[in-house]
């Protein structure tokens, strides 16, 4: 802002100069349309490039594909419940508790978002394999875990462990614990507390979490690709589907696949766009009767 | 219901909220919390409610020990400073919550609610949001609400804390009203002192944990007990001097102190509220100190003066009435006299 002295009013961010704006937005509008639209369209002029009609033969002719969706369909919403639960739990003793240990804790949330899926994919593999920790154990109960669906659970279920507590934390704290006392002070009990009180003013937000959870458990790939083991119609999801006909050089099947991924993610995206608009008004909504009350 | 607290000690890490309090409070009373921030006032109230636990000492109401009894079995009414209203409920909802978490029928509930809402003047609102209120009607809301399930007592933490000048004497005048008409014993905590001696039946002065001193309200203005609650209450002027053989001396001012007979001389402090000051132009033999006017304002009903002492190198602040300011006809650089109608004296073994 070397300009600043020469000029009464203080330069304002939308008053740079024309050129910084033009160029900083077209480079933005640039890599977005080589990034992510070219792609996007591509998958789909792709995947309809010989018309519907084979279109629906890719997608159905072999059994395995509708057999990828169902197992995704499957895999990512109990993985998004179980994140749910954690979620709202890890988010509740985070914002509500004070206890040692805390921000290690919060920490810790961050972990999946840092650690390469395949590395999670592989210390499930070590701990749950045949070979690994707990193998001898699952053998003699004969429970599957990798190679199979809990094995896929479980990984979609790390991988995707921070998206629902990290949106409940700041939102939770903003809230307060104010009304939750009022309505321990008026008798109410836990989970009355929670179902009457907590409940209402977080459900946009817990929705938000949900969607986005949902959103990366369906495009998970690292992970899952370790612990899945590739059984055709049995352990392999979208994902995998896309990458296994894709090296299979059915490149007209793997876009058909792709489509449908990419179809879900813009449904999520649009239900995201609008749950995200609810989230910011209830923070606002917040933040305004925390101003209105005075100080604390 | 009567509420007794005894011997309740509690600390936070080591910051000693409260020291070994004792403090009874008779049915159907309204009683003040008062004290400065940190005198452990909010703590009392808390751990009479059962939201704070206390280290040691008991808490009963009436002859039940509810020490280890939690918030939702004792059946408190509980008003916080910033409301605490249920923000997505209505107004409906909101008085109805005590009620329905305790499954009590929809008709019964309807006509409770409605009932509380004409209590605090607000029926019609039913339907309104928490957001959709002033401040004064939203405290209200959170007082019918904590009184909807009848509760044994009520409790108040700042309540008019957060609301502008104009709306909080209203509410405190309403309070006093409201609470001649339903009887419920209450506790209510307050900084302010003229909400406490204007709202309660007895108040209690609080500082560093401690019970200063426990009275009505005339007791207190009258005989504070020590000079934290003189010097607490306000308006006064303080000065510094020394007893002897039933004699205080202050500067050239003498007065009889009969409480102390010793003839070793200690130190004491003079309180002398600013309206028991006079202002005279010339000494007429009662014990007066010369001082020089320094700001006059004549805000009503009273006219404020503010004069310098040389002496005791000290402001006093001196309360006139209209009458008499006039008959003065005072001006800025005047060298009057200044004397005190009456003046407590306290030998100096306190440290405020």
């Amino acid at each position: 802002m070397a300009e600043t002295g020469h000029r009464p009013v203080p330069v304002r961010a939308h008053e740079d100069p024309r050129w910084v704006q033009w160029t900083l937005t077209l480079t933005a509008v640039t890599v977005m349309v080589l990034l992510v639209v070219v792609p996007l369209v591509n998958v789909f002029v792709e995947a309809f490039a010989s018309g519907p009609r084979v279109y629906w033969k890719n997608l159905f002719e072999d059994p395995d594909t509708p057999d990828s969706i169902t197992l995704t369909l499957m895999v990512a919403p109990t993985a998004v419940i179980l994140n749910l639960i954690f979620g709202l739990a890890a988010a509740w003793a985070i914002a509500r508790f004070k206890f040692p240990g805390r921000a290690f804790l919060t920490a810790l949330i961050d972990l999946p978002f840092t650690v390469s899926p395949v590395v999670v994919g592989l210390f499930l593999l070590l701990l749950f394999g045949l070979q690994g920790f707990f193998g001898p154990w699952l053998r003699e109960h004969d429970i599957h875990v990798v190679f199979a669906f809990p094995g896929l659970v479980m990984a979609t279920c790390f991988v995707t462990f921070p998206v629902v507590a990290r949106e409940l934390i700041p939102l939770m704290e903003a809230l307060g614990a104010e009304e939750e006392i009022a309505a321990v002070s008026l008798g109410a009990r836990g989970w009355q507390l929670f179902r009457m009180v907590t409940l209402p003013n977080i459900k946009w937000g817990l929705l938000y979490g949900v969607i986005l959870c949902n959103a990366r458990a369906m495009g998970e790939f690292g992970a899952v690709y370790v612990v899945s083991g590739h059984i055709a119609g049995k352990t392999d999801t979208m994902p995998l589907r896309v990458e296994k006909l894709f090296q299979e050089y059915n490149l007209p099947g793997a876009f058909a696949v792709a489509s449908v991924l990419a179809m879900l993610a813009l449904v999520t995206l649009l239900v995201k766009t609008t749950l995200e608009w609810k989230t910011r008004r209830e923070l606002e909504e917040n933040k305004r009767l925390l101003t209105l009350g005075g100080e604390a | 219901m009567s509420i007794t607290v005894k011997n309740v000690t509690k600390s936070f890490g080591t910051f000693v909220a409260l020291n070994d309090v004792s403090l009874e409070v008779p049915a159907g009373e309204l009683l003040a919390l008062l004290g400065p921030s940190g005198s452990g006032k909010t703590t009392l109230l808390r751990i009479i409610s059962g939201l704070e636990a206390p280290d040691s000492g008991t808490v009963l109401y009436h002859d039940e020990d509810v020490t280890d009894a939690a918030v939702r079995e004792r059946n408190v009414g509980f008003v916080f400073q910033h409301y605490a209203l249920f923000r997505h409920m209505t107004v409906f909802d909101n008085v109805a919550f005590g009620l329905r978490v305790r499954s009590r029928p929809k008709a019964e509930i309807r006509d409770r609610v409605h009932e509380l809402l004409r209590l605090v003047q607000l029926d019609g609102y039913e339907r309104s949001l928490p957001s959709q209120l002033s401040g004064g009607q939203r405290q209200r809301v959170a007082l019918a609400r904590a009184l909807a399930a009848q509760p044994k007592v009520l409790l108040l933490d700042e309540p008019f804390g957060a609301l502008d000048a104009k709306v909080r004497q209203e509410l405190r005048q309403w309070l006093r009203r409201l609470h001649d008409e339903i009887h419920v014993t209450s506790v209510f905590v307050t900084h302010d002192q003229e909400e406490a001696f204007e709202v309660s039946d007895r108040v209690v002065i609080m500082n560093h944990g401690k019970i200063e001193q426990v009275g009505s309200p005339a007791e207190i203005f009258e005989h504070p007990a020590n000079p934290f609650v003189m010097d607490f209450l306000g308006n006064v002027n303080v000065f510094h001097g020394s007893v002897q053989s039933g004699r205080a001396t202050l500067g050239n001012i003498e007065v009889a102190y009969p409480e102390y007979t010793d003839s070793e001389s200690r130190a004491a402090m003079a309180f002398v509220r600013s309206h028991e000051l006079e202002i005279l132009r010339t000494k007429n033999g009662r014990p007066s100190l010369e001082a020089k006017v320094t700001h006059i304002n004549p805000a009503r009903p009273v006219v404020k003066v503010r004069v310098y002492s040389e002496t005791f190198g000290v402001v006093l602040n001196v309360d006139l009435s209209w009458d008499r300011f006039t008959e003065l006809g005072l001006v800025p650089g005047d060298v009057v006299q200044v004397s005190p109608r009456q003046m407590r004296v306290f030998v100096q073994d306190y440290v405020i």
